[in-house]
């Protein structure tokens, strides 16, 4: 039975990879700001199959409760064998443009926020010699673009640290798979018409899961967008900039 | 950018909606809206009584999450938002199945009980609206109430085939029952003539607990092939992957030579007399084909479908189906069934003692429609009705006469909810 952390849990997809979880047996434990959505999901994952379904209330921009949190996920839990961390937002780019404020504090959600919770989890993994950490990057992170570079650059600097976490612990049996999905169909993107590039939050999460069975460190999903990723990171600067992206 | 519009299942062309709201909560409030709204699930229902042109839907997908389940009852407590098919797709290997299912798994749970959905089993278990112990109704007064069968029993009466209009099924509890294992014991049998049909079709439903036909609309004399099944404790590997149309081409597939050739070759085709088949394909044969709805091109396409009373029942669908061969319009997916004596808990249920006929047309506009008005004047001297969940075109006056509760209904009517189906058949007339 897998001991799994969600942190981020009532998003799309990680509700998603919870249900299919679920399904398998594994005890869960869901952290998230909402807390009716949270006893909703539980209770969900509890029909669906879940050996257990913990919650706990927690904005993650509050790195001060953190450490709290993890204790109570490792003692419902009894220790941690996956944590997918999922949470984020979508900022408007135009309104960060024009807000420092709104800038930084979009910077700590999908940035700051990750980096703290990764540094906690990868220490307790470490310590345990076990474990995967998978991360909800974003394609958006690997070349920053006019229409939404601080959501790049806090998933860029996202990705740039599993990276080095990653590094670090290879030897210390602990898997750190870094998830860039693209244009995914949640409430997130609702305002957006889906085109032929768009997945459903299933299909993304069944990527999720498929890539921490596989020991996997960097999945692109669906995985299109490896390649296409590829390309744009290979547009020179003095072309790119002039494009509409 | 803006999403893409909800659409009905016929793909008629009707407006949009004005705007589009998500449930995603099943306390939440209902959002506070200038004009009306009405409740959308899935989108399976052919015609505007799923649709709200210009005003609001609130799209109940995002309440999707199961609650609770007994299993020393099998009782399951779910959100409105979730579909039969993820229903099937956790309790069937656990030995549980839906008591009654229609022929699509693609509709919600909300949306099966807004239009008291019917299945094979009608004559023996009744519509989806009698297998239903409770649910939750959401008004725009921000009342909440359980109706059950003995709780706010009128509300219940009224929501149950309701049509969405009485305000928001929230949750809901349904009665699953026991299962021996995934298959369905198939018995076929073709049949020739509506005589022969009526007696073949009243020994299938003394043997088996589902029996549905499947009948060739256009050939001279009505043929077809009567498909009785019962649960047999036997496990079968599922089918193949779905296939879809992956997009709608640029004109309709179905004409009368594609419908001739086919109705022939699927009634030529082996039917074994006797097979065990996975329940997916017997109960769900188009669910195999993701968006089918689209080999209809850009026109769209109709279903009607008709209940007239026994007694009128062997005339009134021989003279229906001399009308549609008449008309050299008709349908590869016609459908004959018999309702049994249960009654229906709703006001506005369709199922009712009697003959039920469900054929799709391709929209050839004016020919089809006049068509349509032959059909509406044969069921209406049978004393029979139309299914609101299917239609897109029946006039007021019709459905009045197919549902005498009617008046009695709209007290119950949410003052906040509409749908482009009951602005047709209540305002404009």
């Amino acid at each position: 039975m897998q001991k799994i952390l969600i942190i981020g849990a009532t998003s799309a997809i990680a509700e998603a990879a919870a249900r299919q979880w679920a399904a398998r047996g594994a005890a869960l434990f869901l952290v998230a700001r909402n807390a009716a959505k949270l006893d909703a999901i539980a209770a969900d994952l509890i029909v669906r199959g879940a050996a257990k379904a913990g919650t706990r209330v927690m904005d993650a921009t509050d790195t001060a409760a953190h450490a709290a949190m993890l204790d109570a996920a490792v003692a419902a839990l009894g220790g941690i064998d996956v944590a997918l961390i999922a949470h984020g937002t979508l900022p408007d780019q135009q309104a960060c443009a024009a807000s420092v404020e709104l800038t930084l504090h979009e910077i700590d959600t999908n940035g700051l926020s990750v980096v703290a919770l990764a540094t906690r989890l990868a220490n307790l993994m470490e310590a345990q010699g076990s474990g995967s950490l998978a991360v909800i990057s974003s394609v958006a992170g690997d070349r920053g673009r006019q229409s939404n570079y601080v959501y790049g650059a806090a998933k860029g600097m996202v990705t740039r640290f599993l990276q080095g976490l990653r590094n670090r612990l290879a030897k210390k049996g602990v898997q750190v798979l870094t998830v860039k999905p693209g244009f995914v169909d949640t409430p997130m993107t609702a305002a957006f018409r889906k085109g032929a590039l768009w997945a459903k939050p299933e299909q993304v999460a069944r990527g999720i899961i498929a890539a921490i069975d596989r020991k996997k460190d960097e999945v692109y999903l669906p995985g299109f967008w490896r390649l296409i990723m590829l390309i744009i990171r290979h547009i020179p600067e003095r072309i790119f900039k002039k494009l509409s992206l | 950018m803006t999403a893409a519009p909800l659409s009905a299942w016929g793909n008629l062309g009707w407006p949009p909606a004005a705007e589009v709201r998500r449930c995603g909560e099943r306390g939440a409030p209902l959002p506070a809206v200038a004009g009306t709204l009405l409740p959308y699930g899935n989108g399976r229902s052919y015609g505007d009584s799923c649709l709200n042109p210009g005003g609001t839907l609130l799209a109940m997908r995002g309440l999707d999450r199961f609650i609770a389940f007994d299993a020393g009852s099998g009782v399951l407590a779910c959100e409105a938002g979730v579909l039969l098919a993820d229903i099937l797709a956790v309790f069937v290997p656990r030995g549980w199945f839906l008591p009654v299912t229609p022929g699509t798994r693609y509709v919600t749970v909300g949306g099966a009980i807004a239009n008291d959905v019917h299945g094979k089993n009608h004559h023996a278990a009744g519509g989806f609206g009698a297998q239903v112990r409770s649910f939750e109704l959401l008004r725009s007064d921000g009342s909440r109430r359980r109706c059950s069968p003995t709780d706010n029993a009128d509300w219940f009466a009224a929501t149950v085939g309701g049509l969405g209009l009485t305000g928001v099924i929230t949750q809901a509890e349904l009665q699953l029952r026991r299962i021996g294992g995934n298959a369905i014991a198939v018995h076929n049998r073709r049949f020739t003539g509506l005589d022969e049909f009526f007696a073949a079709n009243a020994e299938a439903e003394h043997a088996h607990e589902y029996a549905v036909a499947w009948i060739d609309c256009l050939a001279k004399t009505p043929r077809g092939v009567l498909m009785g099944g019962n649960h047999v404790d036997a496990e079968l590997p599922a089918p193949r992957g779905e296939r879809n149309v992956p997009l709608t081409p640029p004109f309709s597939c179905i004409n009368g030579l594609s419908l001739r050739a086919f109705n022939a070759a699927y009634y030529g085709k082996p039917w074994p007399t006797a097979q065990t088949v996975h329940y997916q394909p017997y109960f769900y044969p188009l669910d195999a084909i993701g968006h089918w709805n689209r080999i209809y091109g850009p026109r769209g396409f109709y279903q009607y479908q008709s209940v007239v009373p026994p007694a009128a029942a062997r005339e009134a669908t021989g003279e229906m189906l001399a009308a549609i061969a008449a008309s050299g319009q008709g349908s590869f997916l016609a459908v004959l069934k018999n309702f049994g004596a249960r009654p229906s808990p709703g006001l506005l249920s369709f199922p009712m003692p009697g003959t039920t006929l469900a054929l799709d047309f391709p929209n050839h506009g004016a020919a089809t429609l006049a068509l349509f008005e032959r059909l509406d004047a044969i069921v209406r001297a049978a004393g029979g009705r139309l299914y609101p969940a299917k239609d897109a075109r029946m006039p007021a006056a019709m459905f009045r006469a197919g549902y005498p509760r009617l008046a009695e209904f709209t007290s119950y009517v949410d003052p906040k909810f509409s749908s482009g189906f009951w602005r047709r058949v209540m305002e404009n007339n």
